[in-house]
């Protein structure tokens, strides 16, 4: 199998962890090695959240190297430039068009990026940008916090795992009553990607 | 079966299937969830003890009743714990008893970065050290069959990226299980350490660690890899899976125990390879020990000695070294990304620090402007004096040290708070002195510091947070709580009942989100000639949820002070002008701290 170094961030609360949890396991049971690492800070919070997900025939080191990602999922602006450069040429980036401005900026101290800003950021590294208004969607959809599945299932299009494996772990990992829900974002996130790759 | 475990995860469960009857723990991060997983097993007993070092003394004590037991905590709680932890190493034990510390290289979550690897060697106790879950799992069976095999306890050494990283194990689903009955067999001459029953123990501690030493040689989980025979690599833990990833064709011995060290087995492998690099994390412990054998090995002149290691910095160090080509125009700081905002962490909106935070800012005058200093001036002088100084702890309640609050002044350790407020009125500072601890804190380690301060005369003020949970570490139960490690009902320990007891007579309990009150409070109490303590009280929105009724702002009557921001709080936020209050994420008028600072009143309930 071949390696696949997913590098998942965005801010406390926004469920990156929970999302990345669940690819992890996705992925242990579709047969590949799998290693996984957090950095949280210390804040339960609003800090910044940085999950390292690698998959493989066999994995040594949890981290992923500057460079070395593959695929970055961004569930914030702000997060998704910040880790810019550990994308390479050819690594995907998927960034969910919202901005949570820290309070320094809050305060006047620095200044929150722009979209465009982000995009020039990361069209350094990669032209497979996909800059995406997954709050908007997941709002639309009748809860922002089905945010972390929609953008899962966007992901899920350029990864060497089966459909059907994301939806028997979400029928298991999500309560009956927001199943149906989460499975509409899942299918929406994978149409918005497919919808965004077709000819390329 | 296949499973994705953490290492947390993985060390319970290995635990648990080797018998484990009794396990206790303080939370710290990166240790915590060792014992939450432990709580959702049936048959073993379970605690959060009071601190690290009644937990070691817990285990010790179950452990001379014959049933094995963990104690369980973070590095600096072995610091706690380590006059029982070397108390046990001089009695032996009973049933085996294990001692996890779980490290923290990089400072995630902790005031230092201390190698507790040291504590083996210092204490004369084996260590073992898993490099991911599967050997998590595996060797805790081995600690256990150690302690009791080599009447020793046995520290079990983890740092963040084992304990909470997730890797696949092998692990069986529901083994048979063989728990040890409990039965106390007296024995002064072991435990009872008395100077001359103590004094024929330590030959044997040195007896111990000789067998351990041939022991530890053909210990199955130490391996060889031959590959490219012109570096080999010695490592272990977390260090020796980044190695692995960085010097892919090297040879490598990868050690699971590093105290005490196979010394023939190391000596077998440096025969085969033409140099040695010892790959570590943090200290120079292996290397030393190599180089005490007149070995010749690289060690910290390539790898660095301090912070949290990791594939990228290996690669580096180990191409400005020489040891492998240099990456291709890799790893150069890319300016853009290193210019963006930083995202410091920050207190949760409607926790019930922020009211005090904000008080004690602004009684501190220091903090609050600190352009007065350089204008100089004896009016800077004379209001400097007047500030209050904010001796403080560990908690949630340390990050009011970021901006915008820079509500502290000190933070050192566990209970420290107290001590070094008083220390501070008996050196002859003119300040008014206040030390701010948290109710898990007050319970760990900050009550006998209030005796000292009643015993000795001190007229400090001791501000207590009382959230109702251990919350940093992600709410655990504490005596104040009401609540055991198992979520049961528990008794419950009252703060103010203790603080009477102990003899302060100035006792106040101020509500957390009463802005004035807590202001005006703090201000007659340290203008007293008694110790005195206020509890400020309030729980924190993660752990009790649901919101009060929600506020707005009203723009019109908004003057753009921006005193509200001062507050730090994440639900309010500023566009262009105009400040906005994000529903989502404010709790609503259950706090409402925002609202006391706007001298307007625009913040109102809608």
């Amino acid at each position: 199998m071949k390696k696949t170094d997913i590098l998942m961030t965005g801010v406390g609360g926004q469920g990156v962890i929970l999302a990345s949890d669940a690819l992890a396991e996705i992925a242990m049971k579709a047969g590949h090695d799998v290693k996984k690492s957090d950095s949280l800070g210390m804040s339960q919070r609003g800090g910044s959240v940085v999950s390292h997900l690698r998959l493989g025939r066999q994995v040594f080191s949890p981290m992923i190297r500057e460079g070395e990602a593959d695929f970055l999922l961004a569930f914030e602006r702000l997060e998704g430039a910040r880790w810019a450069n550990y994308l390479h040429e050819g690594s995907v980036a998927i960034v969910n068009d919202l901005a949570i401005p820290p309070l320094s900026v809050v305060g006047g101290a620095s200044a929150y990026p722009s979209t465009a800003e982000v995009e020039e950021i990361l069209r350094r590294y990669t032209d497979y940008l996909f800059i995406i208004p997954g709050t908007q969607i997941a709002q639309e959809m009748g809860n922002p916090q089905v945010l972390n599945v929609l953008l899962v299932g966007f992901l899920s299009v350029f990864l060497d795992i089966e459909e059907q494996s994301y939806i028997e772990d979400l029928s298991q990992r999500v309560p009956q009553k927001v199943l149906q829900l989460n499975l509409k974002a899942f299918a929406r996130g994978r149409e918005e990607a497919l919808a965004r790759t077709q000819g390329k | 079966m296949k499973r994705l475990l953490s290492g947390n995860e993985a060390m319970a469960l290995g635990a648990h299937h080797a018998g484990l009857s009794v396990a206790a723990a303080y939370p710290g991060t990166p240790s915590t969830e060792i014992l939450e997983n432990l709580a959702k097993m049936e048959d073993i007993y379970v605690e959060w003890s009071t601190n690290e070092k009644v937990a070691m003394e817990v285990a010790m004590g179950a452990s001379y009743g014959g049933v094995r037991a963990l104690a369980i905590m973070k590095h600096v709680g072995l610091n706690v714990a380590a006059d029982p932890f070397f108390a046990a190493s001089v009695t032996g034990v009973r049933g085996g008893l294990v001692v996890i510390s779980c490290d923290d290289p990089g400072m995630h979550s902790s005031q230092n970065e201390q190698d507790n690897r040291q504590f083996a060697r210092f204490a004369k106790v084996p260590m073992l050290e898993p490099s991911n879950s599967q050997e998590a799992y595996d060797l805790m069976a081995w600690a256990f069959q150690i302690s009791e095999e080599f009447d020793t306890p046995v520290l079990f050494r983890s740092t963040t990226r084992i304990s909470h990283c997730k890797t696949v194990a092998e692990v069986p689903e529901s083994p048979e299980i063989d728990r040890k009955r409990p039965e106390f067999i007296r024995d002064p001459h072991k435990f009872v350490m008395v100077p001359s029953n103590a004094r024929p123990r330590h030959p044997l501690m040195e007896e111990r660690i000789r067998k351990l030493s041939s022991y530890v040689e053909t210990f199955p989980l130490n391996e060889i890899i031959l590959q490219d025979r012109s570096l080999g690599i010695i490592s272990s833990g977390a260090a020796y899976q980044h190695a692995r990833e960085v010097f892919q064709g090297a040879s490598f011995l990868k050690l699971v125990t590093t105290y005490p060290l196979p010394q023939t087995l190391i000596r077998r492998f440096a025969l085969d390879v033409k140099r040695i690099l010892v790959v570590e994390e943090l200290d120079p412990f292996i290397e030393d020990i190599l180089r005490a054998l007149a070995m010749t090995v690289m060690g910290k002149e390539v790898v660095p000695i301090m912070g949290e290691l990791n594939p990228q910095i290996l690669e580096e160090r180990a191409a400005i070294a020489g040891l492998i080509p240099k990456p291709a125009a890799l790893y150069a700081v890319k300016k853009a990304v290193r210019e963006l905002p930083m995202r410091p962490p920050l207190l949760c909106p409607g926790c019930p620090h922020a009211a005090t935070s904000y008080a004690l800012k602004r009684l501190g005058f220091y903090h609050t402007q600190p352009e007065e200093e350089s204008t100089s001036g004896r009016k800077a002088v004379a209001r400097k004096r007047q500030g209050i100084i904010a001796a403080s702890d560990i908690g949630c309640y340390t990050l009011s040290v970021y901006p915008p609050l820079l509500a502290l002044d000190t933070c050192a350790c566990m209970g420290a708070s107290i001590g070094q407020a008083h220390g501070l009125e008996k050196a002859g500072v003119t300040n008014r002195i206040v030390s701010v601890i948290g109710d898990s804190t007050f319970l760990h380690s900050g009550i006998t510091s209030l005796v000292n301060a009643v015993y000795n005369e001190g007229r400090g003020t001791t501000i207590i947070l009382d959230n109702g949970t251990t919350a940093m570490t992600g709410h655990q139960g504490h005596p104040g709580t009401g609540t055991s490690a198992r979520g049961d009902k528990a008794p419950r320990v009252i703060i103010e009942d203790l603080v009477r007891g102990i003899g302060v007579r100035d006792v106040n309990i101020v509500n957390a989100f009463d802005l004035s009150l807590i202001e005006d409070t703090i201000k007659r109490c340290v203008e007293t000639d008694e110790p005195s303590v206020i509890i400020i009280r309030g729980a924190c929105p993660l752990h009790v949820r649901g919101k009060g009724k929600p506020l707005t702002i009203d723009l019109a009557q908004c003057d753009k002070c921006f005193n509200c921001l001062r507050v730090g709080c994440q639900a309010i936020t500023r566009e262009g002008n105009e400040i906005r209050i994000d529903a989502a994420l404010c709790v609503g008028d259950r706090c409402a701290v925002c609202s006391q600072v706007c001298h307007q009143k625009a913040i109102r309930v809608k």
